[in-house]
């Protein structure tokens, strides 16, 4: 059963049109990953994804309904969640009301907190810090973090280790590793190392539409086709 | 060593500098600024009666235009919107809180504090609550269309500031609104030596209370919070959830009333109103807010109580000075820092 289904979507961005047709079925649980060269139109696969562009009716489906033309607000309380290539925090906002924005009812789930506190240790030290005065991985801690702060169905991470130090990547790994678990992931990757050790299924996108689709292993295994959709020698 | 350190001498421009960074570090850092202010006038003015009265004054002035402009301020800050046709709701607020009072005049002379406040309460709630009215209109049919076109946005509040003042002509006329004050709030009351307007005490109080109030809303509630974020990142409140357009609809009545309570207040303060009320005012609270950084209520409040003491003091040094007193200030300020004193956090 895929939790996500893109059927012919196509978006644009103003008089530019973006993704052209782009289809593949997103498997419910585990990592699914979105390759591609910059400007490939990943990103954009994702904001479509999450009603931040608009796409073409009847292309995008979570859980087989159909969530194309919905507003974001409403496919957030569905269930899904998105963290921003730029990280999306607030910066005027502490950590603790970061995080609090993210709750349904502004309060916190004890065990959850203790997990997210388990996965990322610096957000319990800087809890009452504003967000802007913490590193570059501690804000990527703090985005993810919001998006697992409740149980959630689906998370869409955009380029989560871009200028992030090899420790924090190290962090991040391992945190998405156990949150993938519980949670499907849609991650937009560049760092393909990163991607294959945590990724079961992939698309690459290239030049706005689905070059490939399928398996991590089959993919991996086939240094032609990385050469040629990624330029990965 | 020490006889290198005691020769050192700065420039006009170091010295600038230098008091700038001392500022900046110091607990409280820019909120300093209009406590320096003061301290610098105190030397010039040398006397302290005139001294205290010139504060007083410029205080309660600050804090009445921190009321018009706070909404300005956060419509700017959270919606991205340029909206000339706020100082429509000041000149709104003062003109129906200018008839409500002479509607009343006789509770307004009572020997009745109880009639007279009564009196003064029931022109600010009609104020403000026209002002909900007319923003919830406002927000709907004219801005909601030009979201994200600046442009669009400065003709067509531009042109809906004209239509307001016209209107204003129609049901007022075009001579100047008297307005009465409450008897209790007439008079002076001394402070030492030195006689203080009671009405500008009022202005002050009322001024501190609503601050305190906003304070407490953007950070002790769940919808001030959601403000906060909205300024910084609207986007990223829609993708957590929340429908921002609903958000921007609140502010927006919550911003215009605000407005209109500040220029009812203000009626009373200048006792005579005119149509133009709102054209004069536009450029000051604009100015409050390009000062204070838009969406900061901070900074807004910072940006007033410079505006409002500067002109008091500048309007006894140097009267000449007095127009381009604010102009200076905002220049100064978005040299020194152009995103304003208190920019939100990005």
């Amino acid at each position: 059963m895929s939790i996500v289904q893109l059927q012919d979507m196509t978006t644009n961005i103003g008089p530019y049109r973006i993704l052209h047709n782009v289809s593949f079925e997103v498997p419910t649980g585990g990592v699914f990953v979105l390759l591609g060269r910059n400007g490939a139109g990943k990103t954009t696969t994702l904001r479509s994804i999450m009603g931040l562009w608009q796409t073409s009716p009847k292309s995008v489906f979570f859980k087989g309904k159909d969530i194309s033309g919905l507003h974001t607000s409403e496919i957030a309380r569905m269930g899904v969640a998105y963290v921003p290539e730029n990280m999306g925090i607030f910066g005027g906002l502490t950590v603790e009301e970061n995080l609090r924005l993210a709750t349904t009812k502004g309060k916190f789930d004890k065990s959850r907190l203790s997990w997210v506190y388990q996965l990322f240790p610096a957000l319990e030290k800087f809890w009452h810090t504003k967000a802007a005065a913490l590193s570059g991985g501690q804000k990527q801690m703090l985005s993810v973090a919001r998006a697992v702060i409740e149980p959630r169905e689906l998370i869409l991470i955009d380029e989560p280790t871009k200028g992030l130090a090899p420790a924090i990547i190290a962090n991040m790994h391992d945190a998405f590793a156990e949150i993938s678990q519980t949670t499907t992931l849609i991650l937009v990757e560049q760092n393909f190392a990163f991607a294959r050790s945590l990724g079961n299924q992939l698309a690459v996108i290239d030049d706005g539409c689905v070059a490939y689709t399928g398996s991590m292993n089959a993919f991996e295994s086939d240094a032609e086709l990385q050469a040629r959709l990624l330029g990965v020698a | 060593m020490t006889e290198r350190s005691s020769k050192r001498v700065f420039s006009p421009h170091q010295a600038f500098k230098y008091a700038y960074h001392t500022i900046g570090r110091l607990p409280g850092g820019v909120f300093w600024l209009p406590v320096a202010l003061g301290g610098i006038s105190f030397l010039l003015i040398s006397q302290p009666a005139t001294w205290l009265t010139l504060t007083i004054a410029g205080l309660a002035m600050g804090l009445m235009i921190f009321l018009m402009a706070s909404g300005l301020s956060l419509v700017f800050g959270l919606m991205d919107v340029l909206n000339f046709g706020h100082s429509a709701f000041i000149s709104f607020g003062a003109f129906i809180a200018a008839s409500i009072l002479s509607w009343h005049a006789g509770w307004l002379q009572a020997d009745s504090v109880l009639l007279n406040g009564a009196a003064l309460f029931l022109a600010l709630l009609g104020a403000v609550s026209f002002a909900c009215i007319a923003g919830w209109f406002f927000e709907t049919v004219i801005i909601k269309p030009v979201y994200k076109d600046h442009l669009r946005q400065i003709l067509i509040t531009m042109g809906a500031l004209i239509v307001c003042e016209q209107l204003i002509l129609v049901v007022w006329g075009g001579i100047p609104l008297t307005v009465p004050r409450p008897a209790f709030l007439q008079g002076s009351v001394l402070l030492g030596q030195v006689p203080i307007e009671v009405y500008r005490l009022f202005a002050l109080l009322m001024g501190l209370v609503i601050y305190a109030g906003l304070y407490w809303l953007f950070n002790a509630t769940r919808a001030g919070l959601l403000v906060r974020a909205g300024v910084e990142n609207r986007e990223m409140v829609e993708a957590l959830g929340y429908r921002i357009d609903r958000l921007f609809l609140a502010v927006f009545i919550g911003g215009s009333a605000l407005a209109a309570l500040g220029g009812a207040i203000w009626a009373g303060y200048e006792t005579m109103i005119s149509p133009a009320l709102g054209t004069e005012m536009m450029t000051l609270v604009f100015i409050v807010v390009i000062i204070g950084g838009p969406g900061s209520i901070q900074g807004t409040l910072l940006g007033a109580l410079l505006v409002g003491l500067t002109g008091n003091y500048l309007g006894y040094l140097a009267p000449k000075m007095a127009l381009a007193t604010n102009m200076l200030l905002m220049l100064s300020v978005l040299l020194w820092r152009p995103n304003g004193l208190k920019p939100v956090a990005s």
